[in-house]
């Protein structure tokens, strides 16, 4: 568990938008397939999602209704909206662009100065 | 979003609020249960699967409350939240919530009240249109008089108002057929109702048109109180004719309902035509101009458009150069002041002391917020652990600080529904209040809206302010540490914030106990000074001849048969009459200006001195026991025939005598040129206040001044008041059927000097026992909370042998080094607080030995009471039951 990084601030939301955005999922789903798109890289407390679950429902990014799971269990299923597609865009690029701001800033060698 | 589909959203949250919030409670735990699937399918048991699943979860009841807020659960939502888990505790500690609402209904209930009075008498404007337009033309002295003449001069010269009206207070008999009864009327100048722009509630009502000349008018409009109370609210009284001391008026109309005149104090019962007052008064005053004529209560009127106040002061004050000049012996040096109607006189006193006592109400309040503040902090630290809890299972300390404020809340605000009722119970029965028998007087305060926002803003501000004295507490507390070792085993040796409020409301119990002890020892002297005449065993007979129709020299015969009459009353010691009212009655003593014999040009910068004028008979003196200290009383012979003679008083012959051996045989004049020769010099004497400084005064012959209708004679007796009285009214009804008597004791008259200083000593007496009862709480509570903390250590104390001295020196010695503190602290403030007292209080000196000890003594006597029970509790201290217990 050594290897696991606490998020940072705000990626959370980008994070359920991308998990939800392969497909609807109740909240469990949602932390199994952060865990398995981030190779359990990332570590997020299991209360702290629902927050932010509530909050995306609140800005109209995510839908929720009610269904039942494969444990046979009913749960709440979230999809993103058109709005969250977009959302979910506009975030990845930004997030890509610093990714590959930060990477070229910290590659440089000295001899590049 | 619009802001009403908002409100739809937030309504429907809030209804559906239990089903959002299972709902919540389901998903939450759906999560669990998946987590616990997965877990026992990697081979957990399911027990030990789901209490994983939990602790992987986290705080339940923190991320609960967290979706909750991001689901848009509003602030309301939480606070009906926080309101019913503040009931829940408050219900769990009644004591404490009882204590705290008592005490904020008192301090609540108090402001209230002072504030209605307030409101009342100050801020209330009165019930006329535009009412702050509506200006009263004051003299120098703040009074109003003014001569008919002047008035018209006035009136008529002035530039800046639209018109002015003026009033004259007439007390006459009123008969609507064979029934009299005195009433209170308003003898008004024509154009009174078209200056205020009041319509009649019926009939009609006069206007300036209706007069022409004296005696034109006999025109009356009814009060609407009057009109129900006297007439029963019938409508046929319109073209009605009644009799006004024996002369026929005609009822035109009734004002509005809520119109009484535009004097608060003074209800009218009835307006009529000033062009008629001489019927009713049975003198004319609508041509002298003197300085002894000024009849006219009140002159006021509406500025005009663009005329500020300042430049109608400087056009009334040229005019009344100008009157100066043309009329030297007449018209008095005067500047006038622009008031609004309503208390004349009184207003800044009355402002003064309302003002004072809202003051002192308010620091009621806050001793009662720092007593609370600090019964909280201990409250809540009582609750650390639980507190503790919650932060540990995941609350914030915003929201516990939230759920702190939301219960100090809720207490002050059944603090203050409370104190309201009480305070409105309180208000409307001052307002049917009527302070003295025999005169009109009333306090007009009917509680309204304003009275319930500043109550609900009492109790939000008190309630922050007491809710925020645990906050820092709160902010401190180590969850940790707390559920570790147990709550509040540490007692902090430094200064708390609970100690410095303990001694600020103590402080404030001694500013008030102390300005109450003032005031107190005030009344009590102003009740046993020397007046200058002695009021016991002395009944007093007011009639007022006019209202049985006598004028002129009618009057001092009939007087002269009442006084013969009187004399044959059994039990009758001493009679004597005086005109008008004796001295200190009503509050109603002429005063008049005096030049030396000298003098030739009677113009007012050549006045000697202005002295009280009484007219008394032979006598008087005896009845009212005025010490004649030298030369002769007057007898019947002293009259129109023979030169004219006074009695002064001593002041008088030290102004302008110097001695009073030199006095007798002196002469001195009057207004009016006529020299009196002095006869003799009684003892100095209080005429109209209490709080006068020593006046000069003078005393004519009632047969050497013009007549006057209101004649009081003064009966001194050792019989029963009641019996006397009666017959008296046998003795002067035989004499005639229509005389209108009023008996009181002299003493009872002097309520109304009295009054004043009573008001302000039964206020100050109310809010002192308040204090002193908070600061016995307050006391109370540290001493007590103190002793239980410690008692362990007490026991320790105890087991290692100490004396009972020492345990209570480390029981209470704090809470007695506090209440010294603070006692000498509101000793000084009181101190200097109570020259406040000094105008309304006789001889408020707060240097009195008596009031001093008064002070400590009643400190030392809450101390005692409030460590009291605390005390004992120490001392009982077993320490095998304690250190077995821990």
């Amino acid at each position: 568990m050594t290897d696991q990084a606490q998020i940072l601030p705000g990626t959370l939301d980008l994070l359920i938008l991308k998990a939800v955005s392969l497909g609807p999922l109740h909240g469990y789903g949602v932390l199994l397939r952060i865990g398995q798109i981030s190779d359990s890289a990332l570590l997020i407390e299991q209360g702290a999602l629902y927050p932010a679950l509530f909050r995306l429902v609140r800005q109209g990014l995510l839908k929720a209704s009610w269904g039942t799971s494969d444990n046979n269990r009913r749960a709440k299923f979230y999809e993103l909206t058109a709005a969250g597609r977009k959302r979910l865009r506009e975030e990845a690029d930004g997030w890509n662009r610093l990714v590959t701001a930060m990477a070229a800033a910290l590659a440089t060698r000295p001899e590049e100065v | 979003m619009k802001l009403s589909a908002h409100f739809g959203v937030l309504a429907v949250k809030i209804f559906r609020r239990s089903e959002v919030s299972s709902e919540l409670d389901e998903e939450l735990r759906s999560h669990i249960a998946h987590r616990a699937d997965d877990l026992e399918r990697s081979g957990l048991p399911r027990a030990e699967a789901e209490r994983r699943a939990r602790i992987e979860f986290g705080g339940f009841q923190g991320y609960r409350e967290a979706s909750h807020e991001a689901l848009g659960a509003h602030f309301l939502e939480t606070l009906l939240q926080d309101v019913r888990f503040a009931l829940r505790v408050l219900r769990k500690s009644r004591g404490f919530t009882f204590a705290a609402v008592v005490t904020l209904a008192l301090a609540i209930g108090a402001n209230a009240v002072v504030f209605g009075i307030l409101d009342a008498l100050v801020l209330r404007p009165l019930h006329v249109p535009h009412a702050e337009n509506l200006w009263g033309i004051e003299n120098t002295d703040g009074s109003g008089w003014q001569s008919y003449p002047n008035y018209l001069d006035l009136r008529d010269r002035n530039r800046s108002f639209e018109d002015l009206a003026a009033i004259k207070m007439t007390f006459v008999g009123l008969d609507t057929g064979n029934d009299p009864a005195p009433a209170t009327g308003w003898a008004t100048t024509g154009n009174y109702f078209d200056v205020l722009g009041i319509h009649p509630y019926l009939g009609r009502v006069f206007h300036a048109g209706d007069e022409h000349g004296p005696n034109s008018a006999p025109y009356i409009v009814l009060s609407y109180t009057y009109w129900h109370s006297r007439f029963q609210d019938d409508r046929s009284v319109i073209g009605r004719t009644v009799m006004l001391n024996k002369h026929p008026f005609t009822i035109i109309g009734v004002a509005p309902r809520d119109f009484g005149g535009t004097l608060l104090f003074i209800p009218a019962a009835f307006f009529m035509p000033i062009v008629n007052q001489e019927q009713v008064d049975g003198e004319n005053i609508l041509n002298a101009r003197g300085i002894n004529n000024r009849e006219v209560f009140d002159m006021l009127g509406r500025l005009k458009p663009g005329v500020t106040p300042a430049q109608a002061l400087r056009d009334l004050n040229s005019i009344h150069a100008q009157l100066e000049k043309t009329y030297p012996r007449e018209v008095d040096h005067n500047t006038f002041t622009l008031g609004h109607p309503g208390l004349y006189v009184f207003a800044r006193p009355a402002g003064a002391f309302v003002a004072g006592l809202m003051l002192l109400a308010g620091l009621i309040l806050l001793a009662a917020c720092a007593n609370l503040g600090s019964l909280f902090a201990a409250h809540a630290a009582d609750r650390s652990r639980e507190l503790a809890l919650r932060l540990a299972l995941g609350s914030t300390r915003i929201r516990i600080l939230r759920q702190l404020l939301t219960e100090a809340i809720v207490i002050s605000l059944a603090g203050s529904a409370a104190g309201l009722l009480g305070s409105i119970a309180l208000l409307r029965r001052l307002s049917t209040w009527q302070p003295f028998s025999q005169a009109p007087i009333q306090i007009p305060v009917t509680p309204d809206a304003k009275i319930y926002i500043v109550a609900l803003l009492l109790a939000l501000v008190s309630g922050f302010l007491f809710g925020m004295v645990p906050v820092r507490q709160v902010l401190k507390v180590n969850p940790y540490e707390v559920v570790k070792a147990g709550a509040g085993s540490r007692l902090g040796r430094r200064i708390t914030a609970r100690d410095v409020l303990l001694v600020f409301q103590i402080s404030i119990c001694a500013v008030l106990v102390t300005s109450s002890l003032v005031a107190v020892r005030g009344l009590v002297r102003g009740m046993h000074s020397n007046y200058g005449f002695d009021p016991q065993d002395t009944l007093t007979v007011g009639a007022n001849l006019a209202m049985a129709g006598y004028v002129g020299d009618k009057i001092p015969a009939m007087q002269r048969r009442m006084y013969d009459a009187l004399q044959t009353v059994p039990g009758a010691e001493r009679v004597g009459l005086v005109n008008n009212y004796p001295p200190l009655v009503n509050t109603a003593a002429n005063s008049e200006n005096v030049f030396k014999d000298e003098t030739r040009d009677f113009s007012q910068s050549n006045v000697a001195a202005v002295p009280f004028r009484f007219e008394i008979s032979p006598g008087y003196l005896g009845a009212s026991a005025t010490t004649l200290l030298i030369g002769r009383d007057f007898t019947w012979r002293d009259d129109k025939s023979e030169a004219a003679v006074a009695l002064i008083n001593r002041e008088f012959s030290s102004v302008l005598f110097g001695t009073v051996n030199n006095a007798v045989g002196r002469h001195f004049r009057l207004q009016d040129g006529t020299s009196v020769e002095v006869v003799g010099v009684v003892e100095n004497g209080k005429y109209l206040s209490l709080t006068e400084s020593q006046q000069p005064a003078m005393f004519l012959p009632v047969l050497q001044t013009p007549p006057s209708p209101l004649s009081t004679f003064v009966m001194r007796s050792h019989r029963d008041p009641e019996e006397l009285a009666a017959a008296i009214r046998r003795n002067l009804r035989k004499l005639d059927q229509g005389l209108v008597l009023d008996t009181q004791t002299w003493k009872g008259l002097l309520d109304v000097v009295l009054f004043p200083a009573r008001v302000a000593t039964m206020a100050l007496g109310v809010l002192g026992a308040m204090g002193a009862m908070l600061s016995i709480t307050g006391i109370f509570g540290m001493a007590a909370y103190s002793v239980s903390k410690r008692l362990k250590e007490l026991g320790i104390r105890v087991a290692l042998g100490a004396h009972r001295r020492e345990v209570l020196a480390a029981a209470l010695g704090r809470a007695i080094k506090l209440l010294l503190l603070g006692s000498a602290a509101g000793l000084l403030f009181g101190v200097l607080a109570t020259r406040v007292l000094a105008s309304i209080v006789y001889q408020a000196t707060p240097r009195d030995p008596l009031v001093l000890a008064g002070v400590v003594l009643a400190m030392v006597l809450l101390g005692l009471v409030a460590t009291w029970i605390p005390a004992q509790r120490a001392l009982s201290v077993d320490p095998m039951v304690l250190l077995r217990e821990e």
